[in-house]
């Protein structure tokens, strides 16, 4: 079996021969596959030497035989890489790897390896104190991770050049890591479909948990490098786009997957801490996936919203019984629920009414002005600038936890041997809610108010000439979004168990802030369902998990988020609609200009 | 191929007086216009002569200074979803569609006001929910029928090339079962053949029972098309009949190719350019100093 058949056959898609695409460093494909392999080999062995000599770095990299923390991502970086790497030379079983792009998903994860083994190298360095405290297994895996890289920049792109004429370095380098789009898959059997949904779901579930799991902040930076890279690697491969195909196909196997994933979780984790942390996303998931439907589905930027996941909370917290509560009354949690929704309800038309008036950037600044009164005034309602009701600054503390038909949510319980612990407890309280939000967000999406929605998000004017009340259905609209919003905040004020004003800033470095959820919902993809919960689940963790940069955050989340409006406008889950609107070029939605060819004339004279 | 001489037209909309102030500029002065059912009105002149103020005066867009818009009988409250719910639908002069929504969706959009399934409905899903959603679906797919855009339901409206826009626009009107079809300009870059697909488009229309009132600078398009026009010029309406009528009129001719200039050379010189030519000559030098005095 030579190596130039499998690499023609595997690039047969795009119907071009491969001479077009020059790679970066000029190899013979069957030397720089080899090369690549050689170099993968080489950095995977490394992983199973010790890195350094010393347990002081976290993860005990000092065993020989047995990879340990940073090494076992690299360990799996480089498993993968051999993966796809033999799949391009045709091996049988291993072609379902690569239907879309061969060569860019070994590159991006060689480069990938080489991301987590170098931070490892230079964390180790930097934190012991030179490059002197590195044992030989760290250089002969860095070394190894560099030859695959330089063998991988040695294989051919995926795609020829669009033009034919070759572009410089730069343009070589980025033309190598696009991929073509994955032929259609074959039709298996639903179940065996269905199966793999769930293994996709598993895989998720436990990539993420595991990220969650991370015990170190070194740990966790190596886990994003490999996580990011591996992922776009699946993505060039055009695996994630055959899944999300059959996740398009059964839409109602992938919810009920994706839920069961989600109530795996707590059993997954040992440490109550990191069961906390996966309440506190889902809190600001919810709350993000309301803001989705305001800014995502009616297009009204509201730069002020986590002002009613603070009514919501409020409201409970009142009605919570707490000694400190002003109200003093203890409802049951069904009617704290409907207590905080139906204030943040009233909360959400009694500012909408008059701020949606406006239209654009002047909503978003009366918003901002609006999140900021809902905080002064909790902060004010303190007995001393004006009426007791909410205890000034300190807040209503001591909030009790949930009692639902006897079951109390603050103690541990048993379930199926494994103990169910507080954070869990309200952690599948809060999945409950996701689900109900969730179910929410597309059933209005996909509706007639839906559609008026995106309609007025899409053309104002002519969505009012359609007999559209567009102001009655923005204020639906903010009204639906608070009181989601609300919703979740009742949850929120017995998870934190006291309620303050300073929790409900615009900006801040705990995650459910206006600025913060927001920046989830278009980190995310605006109005779609899996986008803010993914946007959320990133922005929450990334903080939590690198508390040494807590002073730098806001300044590396603006650097963040500029990079993705630069490169990945739509968000990173994209629907089909933003996808088109964003990439013009490559399109499978553009018409086939049937019947009228001289259009293209009077298109032109229409631009002019 | 017109056939409403024998109907007895009942009037569907009747604007009297319509003025409309922009500050001190008066864009439209009290313009009265009448649409009979199953008829083509066409309203021509020249560019900046308020017809598209008109227009946006007639649909509720702008709140005329004074006068009344009334459709068949009920005087219209100036709101344009109001308007549009009352059974007056438009197009707009620079196609307004929901760029990033389906063929299919932009048409359902124009089914809002002929359904009235809420939010709860949409929550709970019922029975009701989904029969009103099929009914609607099945009427807008008749109509993307009707312009022609059956096969490209699915198409992303921005991708569709200009002259399927311009239908889809329409079929998005029809969708909120008009009386009247107001359309601005529906031909604006469109080539030929397109345009005579869209005249034919328009006799379908009529011929479904729609009046429809149309805003358009392609006279031949016009002559064609309307039974009757109205000519708009500076604000003011100077003349409203048959289209042969108002394609004789000399003020017509005047506000759009000017005023002969006193002494200029009148049709039957014009014929004899050749020998008029040195007089011609003559006359232009005068007619520039006349320009300047002004």
């Amino acid at each position: 079996m030579t190596t130039n058949i499998p690499t023609q056959k595997n690039t047969d898609i795009t119907k071009s021969p491969t001479t077009q695409a020059t790679p970066l460093i000029p190899l013979p494909p069957a030397a720089a596959r080899l090369i690549t392999i050689a170099g993968t080999a080489v950095a995977l062995a490394g992983t199973f030497l010790a890195w350094t000599w010393t347990k002081d770095f976290p993860g005990n990299l000092t065993v020989t035989g047995y990879p340990g923390g940073l090494q076992v991502l690299t360990l799996v970086g480089t498993i993968l890489t051999l993966l796809f790497a033999l799949s391009g030379y045709g091996i049988k079983g291993l072609g379902w790897l690569t239907p879309g792009g061969t060569n860019s998903p070994v590159l991006v994860l060689t480069l990938g390896v080489l991301g987590t083994t170098g931070y490892a190298i230079g964390a180790i360095a930097q934190e012991l104190g030179g490059l002197v405290n590195l044992e030989p297994g760290a250089w002969v895996s860095g070394i190894g991770a560099l030859i695959a890289v330089t063998g991988a920049l040695g294989l051919p792109a995926d795609r020829p050049h669009d033009d034919g004429d070759t572009p410089n370095a730069w343009g070589r380098l980025r033309h190598a890591l696009t991929a073509p789009e994955p032929g259609r898959t074959k039709d298996l059997p639903s179940w065996a479909e269905i199966l793999i949904i769930a293994a996709g779901f598993g895989a998720g579930l436990y990539v993420f948990a595991y990220g969650i799991g991370t015990e170190y902040s070194e740990l966790f930076v190596g886990f994003l490098i490999i996580a990011a890279f591996g992922f776009t690697a699946l993505n060039r491969a055009g695996l994630l786009k055959q899944l999300s195909a059959l996740t398009a196909k059964h839409r109602t196997v992938t919810l009920a997957a994706a839920f069961a994933a989600a109530i795996c979780f707590p059993f997954t984790q040992t440490n109550d801490q990191f069961a906390l942390i996966g309440a506190n996303i889902l809190i600001f998931a919810t709350v993000a996936l309301g803001l989705n439907v305001v800014v995502g589905l009616a297009g009204l930027l509201d730069l002020g919203y986590v002002a009613f996941l603070g009514v919501g909370a409020y409201a409970a917290a009142l009605v919570s019984g707490s000694p400190q509560s002003t109200i003093g009354v203890h409802f049951p949690f069904w009617a704290a629920v409907i207590t905080g929704a139906l204030a943040s309800l009233i909360f959400g038309v009694v500012i909408g009414a008059p701020t949606l008036r406006l239209r654009g950037d002047y909503l978003a600044i009366v918003t901002l002005g609006f999140g900021e009164i809902f905080r002064i005034t909790m902060n004010n309602l303190n007995g001393n600038s004006g009426p007791d009701v909410t205890n000034g600054s300190t807040g209503i503390p001591n909030i009790p936890d949930l009692e639902i038909f006897g079951f109390n949510l603050g103690v541990p319980h048993n379930v199926l041997g494994h103990e169910l612990t507080r954070p869990g407890n309200y952690y599948l309280l809060m999945l409950l809610f996701t689900a109900v939000i969730v179910t929410v967000f597309r059933r209005s999406a996909d509706s007639r108010i839906g559609r008026a929605w995106v309609a007025i998000r899409e053309d104002e004017t002519a969505a009012t000439a359609m007999g559209i009340n567009g102001f009655r259905l923005k204020l639906l609209a903010f009204a639906l979004g608070a009181s989601l919003a609300g919703l979740a905040g009742t949850v929120q004020a017995h998870v934190s168990y006291s309620v303050t004003p300073e929790q409900y800033q615009f900006a801040g470095s705990v995650p459910p802030n206006s600025a913060f959820l927001l920046a989830a919902v278009i980190l995310g993809g605006m109005g779609t369902i899996s986008g803010p919960l993914v946007g959320a689940a990133l922005l929450y963790l990334i903080p939590a998990k690198l508390q040494f940069m807590a002073e730098y955050q806001l300044l590396l989340f603006g650097i963040a988020l500029m990079l993705l409006m630069r490169f990945r406008p739509e968000g990173l889950v994209a629907d089909r609609r933003k996808q088109l609107e964003f990439h013009e070029t490559g399109q499978l939605d553009v018409p086939d200009d049937k019947g009228l060819p001289e259009t293209a004339t009077g298109v032109a004279k229409a631009g002019a | 191929m017109t056939t409403t001489t024998t109907t007895t037209t009942t009037t569907v909309l009747d604007a009297t007086g319509v003025t409309m102030q922009f500050g001190g500029l008066t864009a439209v002065r009290s313009v009265d216009l009448t649409v009979g059912s199953g008829e083509i009105v066409g309203l021509i002149g020249p560019n900046g002569a308020g017809k598209t103020t008109f227009f946006n005066c007639l649909t509720g867009l702008y709140v005329p200074t004074t006068g009344t818009v009334s459709y068949k009988g009920t005087v219209l409250p100036p709101k344009p979803h109001l308007v549009t719910q009352a059974g007056i639908a438009r197009t707009f002069q620079n196609i307004r569609l929901f760029a990033n929504m389906t063929v299919l969706e932009n048409v359902l959009v124009g089914r809002h006001t002929r359904t009235n399934e809420g939010l709860w409905s949409a929550l709970l899903r019922l029975p009701s929910f989904k029969k009103a959603e099929e009914a609607s679906r099945e009427r807008a797919m008749e109509l993307l029928e009707f312009a022609g855009l059956a096969a490209k339901a699915d198409h992303l409206a921005r991708n569709l090339p200009y002259g399927e826009q311009r239908k889809l626009e329409i079929a998005r009107a029809l969708a909120s079962e008009p009386g009247l079809l107001l359309l601005d300009e529906p031909t604006a870059g469109m080539n030929p053949q397109e345009t005579r697909a869209a005249e034919d488009l328009i006799f379908a229309i009529r011929d479904k029972g729609i009046a429809v009132l149309v805003i358009e600078h392609d006279i031949r398009f016009i002559m064609n098309l309307c039974d009757r026009v109205a000519v708009l010029v500076q604000g003011e309406k100077i003349v409203e009949g048959p289209a042969e009528v108002v394609q004789a009129d000399e003020r017509v001719i005047a506000a759009y190719l000017g005023t002969p200039f006193e002494g200029a050379p009148g049709a039957e010189e014009a014929a004899e350019v050749e020998a008029a030519e040195e007089a011609a000559e003559a006359a232009e030098a005068p007619s520039t100093t006349e320009g300047d005095e002004k």
